[in-house]
């Protein structure tokens, strides 16, 4: 049941993105004429949201509301979090939390990154792990799709963008909600618990004490799979029994990481009425998405090094997997949650061969083989960008993307943009390798330490949320440097893109003639194959050859 | 006829190209050399960024030597040398923009030479003055008699003369210029052969077309195009990228214990940076520049040379551009019952004395089909000139026979007051002709009608040819004539133009220009006469004659010397030329980097890290030599790319996905090959030293 496993998650999860796709579109972008029904619903959650939901907004409004949105549910969050001690529903009496680490976990949820610097069955009740966590896995999801829906909406010539709160509503309600709500049910029939009693004080056969958590785990877990949050009920994530029980949860879990970043392609494609273009950018996206998982599984095939030449050697590298989900579960999981925004682990990546790790650390320097949801199809524009501006003149022309001139604002952007990720990532790793903040932290000497920063760092700027582990980050430190990272890293790639589709939006459409580069070709598939691989290999190579490569190197020759 | 048009056509490449300098003439590079160290001045530097990092690596580097000296540290030799190389590699981008700013200097000096300074006879209120010619301003009026230089660009008001342009356009042929109509315009440094003509100055000095072009081609007055523009910005957002990679690495390697020397960390730099495309993206400006004058066009600003290879749709006036200037006589049709020579004589006996061109070709086309059997021009007979009255021209033979040649009606009319009867068939006759896209002509003798004259457009030759050009880049041809459209249909359809706007007038050419643009689609056009301004004024791209008026030349933001209405093609090829020289040397540039990381990066880290030995898959000697090959490769790559950047990448007219995959192919592709076997043999000849 080894290699199948990816195959099967990646092919069911690519073949039911399409109607989900459909759906999306159908729910984000109704468009007009609508039918009685969907008045009906449009009128519904305008009276949710408001007389601020009534309004159509330009590009500039719509991020304005973005940003304000997301800033009030930071300070929700927060608070929450700060006032854990008195609010209700902590049968087990949690305590309050160190304030780097509010600041840090609030950052993580609302920039949809979910790294955790705790262990939320030890730290957190019941109130903060649904009115502060869970409602942040929500809302910062649907405002990843919210952005990429009103990006496509830019693109396809709207002056009007559409209005934020209408659209954060139609992705919460319409989207996420439902969605989640069906996998909590079939994770709840998989055997997670799902329950608002304190934790289980049991007396073992042998007689000993113990204490056994547990809590509203399903409808947990299912956002976090649904929304790439990834940041689990349990400090051991998707490793733990109560959140994924069974190979089959295993397979539910893992397919719906990839569910709505997949879908997110279609829907931008259906948006912008440009599904061939989609098409080009998903089979990208697909191909980098493969490449990395088959990878994984094929270096972890091989035993770790401290067992070599012992007879136990035959088998795969079985450290830190759960064998209840076989060898190459894990593996798999892994490129996926790395690949996509997700950040839930089902593996101990600290654990993992050298080469193996360098695919989840590749995923995030990518960030964008269908990246979290909405942004990841927003971080590859950026690419496309970058593609459609350097062949776009290899053809004679000026660079038009969508019939529409790149120039040097589009690029300036696009460009800024791209930096925030080399910059944070290198940048941290620098500043904290070289100082005692990262020497002191890291819980292997070498290289393999020098990881553990690097993919602290990488976590924190892709807003993916897995750890590597082994690395002391609950300091703070560690809790203010990622927690401002995710923040930035978070929005500015948001919001740079916005101004480009803004940009271009505003520009007059040019016709396609044979002389205009088309983007919806195998041809330009390739350009953009290359051009991610290529700035990505060129930005973070050397980060990579430190690492992952001079520990496999070291490993293999002694 | 086509054969003279083909061979006046090649004589004028041959001067064109002798006037283009050879790439690498011993004068250019001598001026060039010079030029490469005066551009090292930082404020120079600055408007490209990629270069000023590099030059500010160098003086960082160079400091380090200053350091090591003091200290005389065994380094000394690999800092040296990587310090050298790094200013090897500003010298010779500098040295490539140098170059290509003295071409163009050279060919604007050419030009330069035309503008002399000569006297000019000032009329002022009744009286001449003599004043110097760059003393003239906007309005002053000049008289110029024969043998006389034009002082300054100006239009005739008064007089005709017969005019020697060669100086501008190296046609060695006299044109007339007149006052009043479409030829009115004159440029100055050009020779009045024969007559005295008015003209009023239109340019103040150091402003004329010619001023202008040559403030562009030397470079002074060159701003960044939009899409250098841009490109530099993509550019320098490349190297701060990279900035960010070599910067991080030097704390990254604190982690490690690794120091690692500040010579390798910029040396690592420089390879990473795209040098390559900043070095030579001024020369690729410049070059396009230069080659659009080297067509003879003068170009207003950059940016219109760039914006033409970006054209949609071309709007072409037929006459003289689609086909040659006059109609030809190119069949006789009788009616029923009369031979075919017997209506050749008579059209030919009725055009003996219409010396027009069309009147001409009757008579060559019946000179052809009669051969020994065709008439003479006898000499006592009278010639009936065309009236417009009776619309019609012919001959009364010394023998009583009247010949007479028109249009249908007016022959129709003829007919009847001279008692005779208009035969049926003949409206048919006329009809079908005109259906093809010729001009019937009706020729009658005393009272009879014979037949019809068919007068057609006559393509020019390879014409078809070059509108299949056109399309395969995407470019729309549109054809404008003052045709019927069932004329213009059938010549359109003959010449394979896209559409046609026939019965046009000025404002309906204007309309249509904005049509088009509405669509979003950016229009090319030629045009002459003042009632062409508008239109030359609406349109992206703009090209006026040389000869045409001084309005159209105001209009338009190119003038072609040449007046030559297919020029726009060459114009649109040096455009899309231009931009795809920038595309493919950024790709190869940074195509470039892979084989620089695998030689650079195991040798920054190779004491720390012994095991990195398996990176260096392409064997490099040493470390050091390693640095220094990958870095004399990346400064030995930019002179080797000159002639690339200022020829431009070869152009030939195909599809948007074909050129890509051509270029991705050979620029991209072979971009990651290149230097891994230019490095190794770098490394070869530094090995051998055995200083690294």
């Amino acid at each position: 049941m080894t290699a199948p496993f990816g195959l099967i998650v990646v092919g069911v999860a690519a073949g039911l993105s399409w109607p989900l796709g459909r759906a999306m579109t159908w729910a984000m972008d109704p468009g007009e004429p609508q039918g009685r029904h969907r008045r009906r619903l449009e009128t519904l959650l305008r009276s949710v949201a408001g007389r601020s939901a009534l309004r159509d907004q330009d590009w500039k409004r719509y991020c304005l509301s973005l940003l304000a949105f997301n800033a009030m549910m930071f300070v929700l969050g927060f608070a929450v979090l700060a006032l854990q001690p008195v609010l209700p529903l902590n049968p087990d009496h949690k305590g309050a939390l160190e304030p780097s680490l509010i600041f840090h976990t609030t950052a993580s949820f609302t920039s949809n990154t979910n790294l955790q610097h705790y262990a939320g069955e030890v730290s957190l009740s019941y109130f903060s792990q649904i009115v502060a966590l869970m409602w942040l896995q929500f809302v910062s999801a649907a405002t990843g799709i919210a952005a990429l829906a009103a990006i496509a909406r830019a693109l396809s010539g709207r002056p009007n963008v559409g209005n934020f709160y209408r659209d954060v509503l139609r992705a919460s309600l319409l989207v996420l909600l439902p969605l989640a709500a069906v996998v909590a049910v079939v994770l709840v029939l998989g055997g997670v618990p799902m329950t608002f009693e304190g934790a289980a004080h049991v007396t073992t056969l042998e007689g000993v004490g113990q204490t056994i958590a547990r809590g509203p785990v399903a409808a947990f877990v299912a956002i976090k799979q649904v929304g790439t949050n990834g940041g689990g009920f349990f400090g051991a994530n998707a490793t733990h029994p109560f959140e994924n029980p069974s190979y089959w949860t295993n397979l539910v879990e893992c397919g719906c990481i990839l569910l709505v970043p997949m879908a997110c392609v279609w829907m931008f494609g259906r948006i912008t009425r440009r599904v061939r273009h989609a098409v080009v950018v998903f089979a990208v996206m697909g191909l980098l998405l493969a490449t990395g998982a088959s990878l994984a599984v094929r270096s972890e095939s091989r035993p770790a090094v401290a067992l070599s030449g012992l007879p136990v050697e035959a088998t795969g590298n079985l450290e830190g997997k759960e064998l209840r989900f076989g060898a190459a579960a894990g593996p798999v999981w892994g490129a996926l949650t790395t690949a996509t925004s997700n950040g839930s682990v089902d593996c101990m990546h600290d654990s993992l061969n050298p080469l193996t790790s360098l695919v989840p650390l590749a995923g995030m320097w990518l960030n964008v083989a269908f990246g979290g949801v909405g942004v990841g199809v927003i971080n590859m524009l950026l690419y496309v960008i970058v593609a459609v501006f350097v062949s776009g003149m290899m053809v004679g022309r000026t660079p038009e993307y969508l019939a529409r001139k790149v120039e040097t604002r589009e690029m300036k952007l696009a460009l800024l943009a791209l930096l925030v990720h080399p910059l944070f990532i290198l940048g941290g790793t620098a500043l904290f390798a070289a100082s005692s903040w990262g020497a002191a932290a890291v819980g292997n000497p070498g290289a393999h330490g020098f990881t553990e920063i690097l993919y602290e760092f990488s976590s924190a700027t892709a807003n993916n949320g897995s750890g590597f582990e082994g690395l002391r980050d609950g300091t703070v430190p560690w809790n203010v440097a990622t927690g401002v990272v995710m923040l930035l890293a978070r929005f500015v790639p948001i919001i740079m893109p916005f101004a480009i589709a803004g940009g271009l939006a505003a520009k007059r459409p040019a016709p396609e003639t044979t002389g205009t580069l088309r983007t919806d070709t195998a041809l330009f598939g390739v350009v953009l194959l290359g051009i991610v691989i290529l700035v990505g290999a060129l930005l973070f190579l050397p980060a990579a050859v430190l690492g992952p490569i001079a520990e496999y190197l070291a490993a293999a020759t002694t | 006829m086509p054969t003279t048009n083909h061979d006046a056509q090649s004589a004028k490449l041959a001067r064109r190209q002798a006037r283009r300098a050879s790439l690498f003439e011993t004068e250019l590079v001598r001026t060039a050399t010079v030029q490469a160290f005066v551009l090292l001045a930082p404020w120079r530097m600055v408007r490209n960024p990629v270069m000023f990092v590099c030059e500010l690596g160098a003086v960082l580097s160079t400091v380090v030597v200053a350091l090591d000296v003091v200290r005389w540290s065994a380094e000394l030799s690999y800092t040296l040398a990587v310090t050298a190389v790094l200013w090897g590699t500003v010298l010779l981008a500098n040295f490539a923009e140098a170059l290509a700013e003295a071409r163009g200097r050279a060919q604007a000096s050419t030009l330069k030479r035309t503008r002399k300074r000569t006297l000019a006879r000032r009329v002022t209120n009744g009286g001449e003055s003599e004043v110097a010619s760059d003393e003239l301003r906007q309005g002053d009026v000049v008289r110029v008699a024969s043998g006389e230089v034009i002082p300054s660009d100006g239009e005739i008001i008064e007089g005709a003369a017969s005019v020697d342009e060669s100086a501008i356009t190296g046609e060695s042929a006299p044109v007339v210029r007149e006052a009043g109509g479409d030829r009115s315009g004159v440029t100055g440094g050009t020779r009045v052969l024969s007559d005295e003509i008015t003209i009023r100055i239109t340019t103040g000095a150091g402003e004329s077309f010619l001023d202008r072009m040559i403030a562009l081609v030397e470079g002074a007055a060159r701003q960044k195009t939009p899409n250098e523009l841009a490109l530099t910005v993509t550019l320098a957002g490349l190297t701060l990228a990279f900035l960010l990679v070599t910067a991080s690495l030097w704390p990254m390697g604190r982690y490690f214990g690794v120091d690692i020397p500040i010579p390798t960390l910029v040396a690592l730099l420089v390879c990473l940076i795209p040098t390559t495309i900043g070095a030579l993206l001024a020369a690729i400006g410049l070059a396009g520049m230069d080659r659009a004058l080297s067509a003879n066009v003068l170009a207003k600003s950059g940016k219109a040379v760039e914006l033409a290879g970006d054209v949609d749709t071309l709007l072409l006036d037929k006459t003289g551009t689609i086909t040659m200037g006059d109609r030809q006589a190119t069949a006789y049709v009788p009616l029923s019952g009369v031979s075919a020579a017997r209506l050749a004589a008579a059209a030919m006996r009725a055009s003996f004395g219409d010396l027009t061109p069309e009147g001409r070709s009757i008579v060559a086309l019946g000179e052809r089909t009669l051969g020994a059997g065709a008439p003479a021009p006898a000499r006592d007979s009278r010639v009936i000139p065309f009236s417009a009255q009776t619309r019609l021209s012919g001959l009364d033979s010394a023998d009583g026979h009247r010949f007479r040649k028109g249009a249908a009606d007016a022959i129709a009319d003829y007919l009847r007051q001279a008692g005779g009867v208009v035969p049926d068939p003949l409206r048919g006759l006329v009809e079908s002709v005109a259906r093809d896209g010729a001009t019937p002509i009706v020729v009658a003798e005393d009272r009879e009608a014979l037949g019809v004259i068919a007068l057609s457009d006559v393509l020019k030759p390879g014409i078809h040819d070059r509108f299949e050009r056109l399309r395969a880049m995407g470019v729309r041809v549109v054809m404008v004539t003052g045709d019927n459209s069932l004329t213009a249909a059938a010549i359109a359809r003959e010449a394979g133009v896209d559409d046609f706007l026939a019965e046009a007038k000025p404002e309906d050419k204007l309309e249509y220009i904005r049509g088009e643009q509405r669509a979003g689609r950016l229009v090319a056009m030629m045009g002459d006469g003042t009632n062409d301004a508008p239109a030359l004024a609406q349109a992206d791209i703009g090209v006026a004659m040389n000869s045409g008026t001084q309005a159209a030349k105001e209009a338009g933001n190119m003038v072609d010397l040449d007046n030559d209405p297919t020029k726009l093609i060459e114009v649109i090829e040096v455009g899309k030329q231009l931009l795809m020289t920038r595309g493919a040397l950024t790709t190869f540039s940074i195509a470039n980097d892979v084989a620089k990381y695998f030689a650079i990066v195991p040798a920054m880290f190779m004491l720390a890290i012994p095991q990195l030995a398996v990176m260096n898959v392409m064997g490099l000697t040493s470390p050091r030599s390693a640095i220094l090959s990958a870095l004399i490769f990346n400064a030995l790559v930019i002179p080797m790319l000159v002639p690339v950047a200022i020829r431009g990448v070869k152009y030939r007219p195909m599809g948007a996905g074909r050129l890509l995959r051509k270029n991705l192919f050979v620029y991209g592709l072979g971009g990651v090959l290149v230097p891994f076997v230019g490095i190794k043999l770098i490394d070869l000849v530094v090995g051998a030293t055995g200083l690294f």
